[in-house]
């Protein structure tokens, strides 16, 4: 479905000094698939997830969703940014069309959606209050039902998470896994949190830095649907262990 | 107001010099009607410069954002209309257009457009590169993109640039009435102080400031009422 073939990206900062934030990236993620990204701070996994999203274009190489080159944002495509990145003049309810009323699909249907999608994350009842009237997780979860509000075959999400203190994490991991199961979508999600990223994903992508490579991917073998109890599996520890390994080497395994 | 009376009674201050508040109210209540109608006068200046600043200013700095070639050619000619003094300017402007109300209101205009062209432009230039990115992300074009992203973002700018705009419109009328006018505030200083009647003139002072805040004040009420949001977003 999202296809990356020796994709490359470079910056050029404003002194002029060149930045290749990701090198060579070639990945193939299927339809319907859950991949998530992990890698150190700066490693590109946001530049990745722009080159889908068609925000950006990569300097060499191709990305490509459903076999059509990405040239611009794409209707089918819905991102959840870093930050929430939400209007602070339009209510939560208006922020969550948003992306509707753009595309020019906003109807009855879709207004109820945004609700039900509120409901969802339990931002019920605050859908006449402004961004700033909310917390900063609050903020990101109203971010991830903008994402979704046009039924997107595709979902970037750029730690969508973060923000969200663990009991509302676990909540929202478990959710995003029943709209997935519900309605099939291709995700590829960028999270900090090792254990997260092996929740959730079938594969994991775990990316080194300097410039940003795909150091491994790696396949998570733990039956669907998935739960928490899970995490005392032993293909859980051991994809953990492989992916903390990756990223940090040796160092962890002596020190445990 | 108390210590200004007492002031000018303990220190027998001459009333052609600066005339007491009582004095000044008498003045006031015996011309009621004479000062009622160069007040409605330079409103009526003062209200059309505005407006005319708004009209002008919204779309000349969306120009100045969206095409920077345009903006390196506009912003230098943009300074040249504020170093030119505008009372050397009033007289030209009344040969070019006449005798009427209209180079009031363009001089009046020519005082208070700068600042709020600038506010809006740095307004629209100012929207988070992460909210460009939603708007394309959502796939607008220009126009949406100016519409629901860059205007709103910029219209804590803009208030700002307002109320700015809505005080020097008060200088700007009066500037033009000393220059040229048979009527208004300003006219009405220059002939009183002219003839020694100095309370009307102070009266006519006083009645500006409160012009100046009044008009200020509805520009804050505005705000307030139409774009609550605006407010504690800029705090
Ligand atoms: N617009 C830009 N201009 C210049 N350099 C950039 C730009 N965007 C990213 N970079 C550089 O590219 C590299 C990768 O950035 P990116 O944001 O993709 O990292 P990341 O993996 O998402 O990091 P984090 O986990 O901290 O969010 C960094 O070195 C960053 O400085
Ligand atoms: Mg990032």
């Amino acid at each position: 479905m999202i296809a990356f073939e020796a994709a490359w990206k470079v910056f050029e900062a404003r002194s002029g000094e060149l930045t290749t934030a990701v090198a060579d990236i070639s990945l193939d993620i299927a339809k319907n698939e859950f991949v998530c990204l992990v890698g150190p701070s700066g490693c590109g996994k946001s530049t990745l997830l722009r080159l889908a999203a068609g925000l950006l274009l990569p300097d060499r190489g191709s990305v490509s969703i459903g076999g059509e080159r990405v040239r611009e944002p794409r209707s089918d495509t819905g991102i959840v940014f870093q930050s929430p990145t939400l209007l602070p003049w339009a209510t939560i309810l208006d922020n969550v069309l948003f992306p509707a009323k753009m595309m020019g699909v906003a109807s009855p249907e879709i207004q109820e959606r945004a609700k039900a999608l509120l409901k969802l994350v339990g931002l019920e009842g605050l859908e006449r209050r402004f961004p700033r009237e909310l917390s900063g997780g609050m903020q990101q979860r109203a971010g991830i039902c903008r994402a979704l509000i046009h039924n997107p075959a595709v979902l970037l999400m750029d730690e969508p998470f973060g923000a969200l203190d663990a009991l509302t994490r676990e909540e929202l991991t478990i959710e995003l896994l029943r709209i997935w199961t519900t309605q099939p979508k291709t995700i590829l999600f960028v999270t900090h949190s090792i254990p997260e990223a092996v929740m959730l994903a079938d594969r994991v992508v775990v990316m080194s830095a300097h410039p940003g490579r795909v150091a491994e991917v790696l396949r998570v073998d733990l039956p669907r649907p998935r739960s928490f109890q899970m995490e005392s599996a032993d293909e859980f520890h051991r994809c953990t262990q492989r992916v903390r390994q990756l990223i940090f080497g040796d160092r962890t395994l002596q020190a445990a | 107001m108390a210590a200004w009376e007492i002031a000018c009674r303990q220190l027998k201050v001459p009333g052609y010099l600066v005339p007491a508040p009582s004095a000044i109210w008498a003045d006031v209540t015996q011309k009621y009607g004479l000062i009622a109608g160069h007040t409605v006068a330079t409103m009526r200046t003062v209200l059309l410069g505005f407006a005319a600043s708004i009209i002008i200013s919204l779309p000349l700095a969306v120009v100045i954002v969206s095409t920077p070639l345009l903006a390196n050619t506009i912003y230098p000619l943009l300074v040249l209309t504020q170093s030119i003094p505008k009372v050397a300017l009033a007289p030209v402007l009344v040969v070019l257009l006449g005798t009427n109300e209209m180079p009031r209101v363009v001089i009046t205009f020519l005082v208070a457009f700068f600042p709020l062209v600038l506010a809006i432009a740095t307004g629209l230039n100012g929207v988070p590169a992460e909210l460009i990115e939603l708007g394309r992300v959502c796939r607008a074009g220009r126009w949406q993109e100016l519409v629901r992203i860059r205007l709103p973002y910029a219209i804590p700018f803009i208030f700002s640039g307002l109320k700015a705009a809505i005080t020097l419109s008060v200088v700007g009328a009066v500037v033009a009435e000393f220059v040229n006018a048979d009527r208004g505030l300003g006219y009405l200083i220059v002939t009183s102080t002219a003839f020694f009647q100095v309370a009307t003139a102070w009266a006519a002072l006083i009645v500006l400031s409160i012009i100046g805040i009044v008009l200020f004040q509805v520009v804050v009420i505005v705000e307030r009422v139409f774009f609550p949001w605006a407010l504690s977003s800029s705090s």
